[in-house]
């Protein structure tokens, strides 16, 4: 854990300050109003004269104590408030998009396992295999022109109505939900397709096992034997997969919210991104790998929870 | 050979895609209606017609040209960064499976590291410091893609180490390098090639979401994405704009998913049944 948290920071750390340019604040070479004492006691203030394992000496001290340091934007906010303001909207979006995930591939998954080679397994393969090709972004871009311009039924971007003070709690939270409706979906779909097919080909793996052979020909019958027998067994290895799954969901979080204008930490990260605001990036490519981290450490643990053979084994 | 490809028909579908679209991407020039870069002030946003099979953009530049065009950039991107990728996932994960021990568990440990991050966050921040020209999206694609290849060498590499075969070399004092690339190498091809063919899905799939947002191949130069991001911003005139190279995208990365498949299915004969 230690070391790989090290490394995070030493690779979001390089990754930033091995680029070639500086920051906007400091880039002001053609700008005629700032001579270049005023340059250097920019770099100055902002540490950037010193050299490289002196910064990041600095950033790593103030980081173990959770300061990220302040933005180089206008505002000159602390980077840890940019980001917790702007973090809901995202672990919103991507926790609805696991969930969705979960409950629509699993399902789909397990009957088309069970039904192989049917009418049905072929038509969720061809929606997988599309599933997988379709650019995400293409699929919102036409959800938007489909739903949202043509047919009016759902609000194609930003969280909230205009009207959002005018209305009751109620009516707020279903506001809300239809806003978040496109953008879940459109996060969702490229695990939704690699989950149930994942789902699936475990299945299979499982049924062909020599424990259900036995089961089979003692005359379990088929239902038992697919939903009791098998089905907990194939669900283990897609806790790992969830996990996995994660640094996928927080990166696509960028299109996603540039696509529907929703003020999440993608879009912010895509804004710090394109005005050089070093310590907002290295801040947010951190905490999109710590929760990645902490992400795989909840499978991992879960996986050793699910599985008795690791339960019972680690007591011995 | 048509034995093969009657046993695995997505080898069959999958392939004639790749190969149409790649034919189109070289012929082009040859192909091309119109120059894609040339402005026709007087056809601009025309919808699609017999003149403009693919009809016009914003600079009355023929869509259907800059398509074929587009081909070529994004599969170019496609071809290189997977090239990069292989090449650093392949010496990666050779060392590491082939010598084992330290040297094997420090290399697994920084490849789980780089696993840790947002790729997407990692290529965005770098391609907006290094201004998106074509050669340094190939290489960021390349330089964040290579873990897979890297895990999966090692695991061949690792599980051929043991074999007698590879043993008999060693005694006869084969040296490492030529070990690796003589004997283990050529075993452990097929799923490094379905690796390779899955990647460039991935990477022109990469290069479309990066131009979507504005850093992928730059205009005038056609990419698919960079099309489909004019028509992002005249979506409520011009669906023409964003439908077609959509479904360019769509079935150049299909194309190459179920090639990709196929190959599995025929090179892993346990999936075989």
């Amino acid at each position: 854990m230690i070391p790989l948290l090290f490394g995070i920071t030493m690779i979001s750390f390089g990754m930033m300050h091995l680029a070639p340019g500086e920051p906007s604040v400091v880039g002001q070479e053609f700008n005629p109003k700032v001579s270049s004492q005023d340059i250097e006691r920019l770099r100055s203030y902002y540490g950037l004269d010193q050299p490289l394992y002196v910064q990041y000496w600095h950033w790593l001290k103030k980081l173990a104590v959770l300061d990220f340091g302040q933005s180089f934007s206008a505002d000159g906010r602390a980077v840890l408030d940019k980001i917790a303001e702007r973090i809901p909207v995202t672990l919103w979006i991507n926790v609805l998009a696991m969930l969705l995930i979960i409950a629509i591939a699993i399902p789909i998954g397990v009957a088309s396992a069970v039904r192989r080679d049917s009418w049905f397994d072929k038509g969720m393969t061809l929606f997988v295999f599309v599933g997988f090709a379709i650019p995400s972004f293409w699929l919102g871009l036409l959800l938007m022109i489909g739903l949202g311009v043509n047919l009016n039924w759902l609000p194609i971007s930003g969280l909230h109505d205009y009207s959002w003070h005018q209305m009751g709690f109620w009516q707020q939270q279903q506001d809300m939900l239809k806003h978040l409706i496109m953008p879940v979906f459109i996060s969702a779909i490229g695990g939704l397709a690699g989950m149930s097919r994942f789902m699936r080909s475990g299945m299979l793996d499982v049924i062909r096992a020599d424990y259900i052979t036995t089961a089979r020909a003692m005359g379990v019958s088929e239902r038992d034997i697919h939903y009791r027998l098998a089905l907990k067994n194939a669900l283990l290895p897609i806790i790992t997969l969830l996990g996995l799954s994660i640094p996928g969901l927080i990166g696509g979080s960028v299109i996603v919210e540039q696509l529907f204008s929703l003020p999440g930490m993608g879009q912010l990260f895509y804004e710090s991104v394109l005005s050089r605001d070093y310590p907002l990036v290295m801040g947010i490519t951190v905490i999109g790998a710590v929760l990645t981290l902490l992400g795989n450490l909840v499978a991992d643990l879960s996986y050793a929870w699910a599985d008795p053979r690791i339960r019972h084994g680690n007591r011995s | 050979m048509i034995g093969i490809l009657r046993q695995h028909p997505l080898i069959l579908v999958g392939g004639s895609i790749v190969a149409s679209v790649a034919l189109l991407a070289l012929l082009a020039p040859w192909i091309a209606p119109y120059d894609p870069t040339d402005i026709d002030v007087s056809v601009i946003l025309m919808p699609p017609s017999w003149q403009h099979w693919c009809g016009t953009d914003t600079l009355g530049r023929d869509v259907f040209s800059r398509m074929l065009f587009g081909a070529r950039v994004s599969l170019a991107v496609g071809f290189v960064a997977v090239g990069i990728s292989m090449l650093v996932g392949l010496v990666l994960g050779a060392v590491a499976g082939y010598f084992g021990g330290r040297i094997d568990a420090l290399l697994m440990r920084a490849t789980d590291m780089v696993l840790c991050f947002p790729t997407f966050f990692l290529i965005l921040a770098v391609i907006a410091f290094l201004e998106p020209s074509i050669w340094n999206i190939m290489i960021v694609i390349g330089l964040t893609s290579w873990m897979g290849v890297a895990r999966l060498v090692r695991a061949e590499f690792l599980s051929l180490s043991g074999r007698e075969f590879v043993l008999a070399a060693q005694s006869l004092g084969v040296a490492p390098v030529r070990m690796m690339w003589r004997y283990l190498l050529p075993n452990a091809m097929g799923p490094i090639l379905v690796s390779a063919i899955l990647g460039v899905a991935g990477a022109v799939l990469v290069e479309s979401g990066l131009s979507f947002l504005g850093l992928g191949v730059q205009p005038p130069n056609p990419s698919w994405g960079n099309i489909l991001t004019d028509g992002k911003d005249n979506i409520q005139i011009a669906w023409w704009l964003s439908v077609y190279p959509g479904m360019a995208i769509l079935t150049t990365v299909l194309g190459y998913n179920l090639l990709g498949e196929g190959l599995r299915d025929y090179f892993d004969p346990k999936l075989r049944s």
